[in-house]
């Protein structure tokens, strides 16, 4: 019993502190990490020769590095030449620089998945370009790559555990310190293990909600 | 007796070639007001191609188009202030595939006319009415049959108060026993005077409704003239083996009326 006390009373709290801000390392760069990732894969399908290819080095090179290096780089290097960033901050900027490569793909695929013909159907209207990748490419190109989005999303949180590699310290870095201090690495990442599975089913959850009820009547 | 009417569309020598293909060699014609233009000929022969150079969706290599008396091509004006006035019905529809029909009528309205959503929406259900689907507004083009998408997508078009309208073969993807009402509808616009070029197989239909048939053959206009012309007295061989080849294939001009 005395271990179930130890754990409520002296591992939870700092695990739970670690986890709030693990919450909002995710909170931050989902969405945004989203956002940026719809820019790239619009600039890369739909850009000019200059915008396209320097989408496809920006992909090449977020996905062609390991992210802890990159997050070296962002929180180690870049002070050398006057940048600075907190630890979280720093986290924040390399997943949301991270993710948005990633996502960037899934949409791309799905864009050139959307038949031409619908395109064809909005200049012949007489939409702009922009227009119709705004209100006829994209919202049918998104709820097909949901279920890919939805794969990077659990991915960042998960990954999200690196920020502790640039002293941010969130879930993972928390049960470090907690596990270390108390030499308890079963019963601490255990917990740990537990709050992301947690995490991740209510994320989960939440994007199949999504997918639901953004589905098309009458499509697959 | 369209004589005196102005001309609404005017194509003078078009030419498309996609690499080592000629596909249009010099394609010139004439649209008036009211007029219907039917065009037929092989598939390959360079119409559909034709129509999307007429509203700029493909870029001819040389060659002028003019809507009602303006230049649309080589012209500083934004290309889709034209498109506007241009409605164009595709072969395989293109609806909207996210949009309910009633929605895909409107989104022109809101989108390209900045119309508010009050009123688009109103246009839209009366557009939609025109072509009988006011039943069928709130459903979504993969819960509509191909003809009540085609009519869909002539609403979408209509809705936009085209000069013109132009018909991509709006019948050949469609189930035998739907081609009839998407006749039906352009039938009736045809009858209320709007504008039309229609590239279609449907000889029948040409027959009926075309002030003009256009015979394209290998990028080129072999022959033209009233449809009675044109179907009992062809100028040149190679019309008549095509009509010939055409009515073995869809019957002799399906509804009868001449």
């Amino acid at each position: 019993m005395s271990d179930l006390y130890f754990i409520r009373d002296i591992i939870l709290p700092p695990l739970l502190e670690g986890t709030l801000v693990t919450v909002k390392l995710i909170v931050l760069s989902i969405p945004l990490g989203l956002i940026l990732g719809i820019l790239i894969a619009v600039g890369r399908v739909y850009g000019n020769k200059f915008i396209s290819s320097l989408c496809t080095i920006y992909t090449l090179f977020f996905r062609g590095t390991p992210l802890l290096v990159q997050l070296f780089i962002i929180y180690y290097a870049l002070p050398s030449i006057g940048i600075f960033f907190s630890p979280f901050m720093a986290a924040v900027i390399g997943f949301i620089l991270c993710s948005g490569a990633y996502h960037s793909e899934y949409i791309r695929g799905a864009i050139q998945s959307i038949k031409i013909g619908q395109m064809m159907a909005a200049e012949a209207l007489g939409m702009s370009r922009i227009k119709a990748v705004l209100y006829i490419i994209l919202p049918q190109a998104l709820r097909r790559a949901i279920p890919g989005c939805s794969n990077e999303i659990i991915y960042l949180i998960k990954y999200s555990s690196l920020a502790f590699m640039v002293t941010c310290v969130e879930l993972t870095g928390a049960g470090k310190i907690v596990a270390t201090r108390f030499f308890k690495y079963t019963e601490v990442f255990l917990v740990v293990g537990i709050i992301y599975l947690l995490v991740v089913s209510v994320v989960t959850k939440f994007l199949n909600i999504l997918e639901k009820k953004l589905r098309i009547p009458g499509l697959e | 007796m369209h004589e005196d009417n102005k001309i609404i569309l005017k194509v003078e020598e078009i030419y498309k070639r996609y690499r080592e293909e000629e596909v249009l060699r010099g394609i010139s014609f004439e649209v008036r007001k009211s007029e219907t233009k039917v065009i037929i000929g092989p598939s390959g022969s360079g119409k559909s191609t034709l129509l999307r150079c007429i509203n700029q969706l493909t870029i001819p290599d040389k060659g002028r188009v003019w809507l009602e008396g303006e230049e649309v091509t080589h012209t500083k004006e934004n290309i889709n202030k034209f498109r506007q006035k241009m409605g164009m019905v595709f072969q395989d529809f293109n609806l909207f595939d996210h949009l309910n029909a009633l929605r895909n009528v409107e989104i022109g309205l809101i989108r390209v006319k900045g119309m508010g959503k009050d009123i688009a929406r109103e246009k839209a259900m009366e557009e939609l009415k025109q072509v009988g689907l006011e039943k069928q507004a709130y459903l979504y083009p993969a819960q509509l049959s191909g003809g009540q998408k085609q009519r869909v997508s002539i609403a979408r078009a209509l809705a936009m108060d085209p000069s013109v309208m132009l018909f991509d073969e709006p019948t050949s993807a469609l189930d035998p026993e739907l081609i009839g009402e998407v006749l039906e509808v352009i039938k009736k616009l045809a009858i209320n005077g709007m504008t039309m070029v229609v590239v279609t197989h449907e000889m029948g239909f040409a027959r009926s409704v075309a002030n003009e048939v256009i015979f394209i053959e290998s990028g080129r206009i072999i022959d033209q003239g009233s449809p009675y012309k044109l179907f009992t007295n062809p100028e040149h061989e190679r019309t008549k083996k095509f009509l010939y080849k055409i009515t073995e294939l869809y019957g002799k001009s399906g509804e009868g009326n001449e």
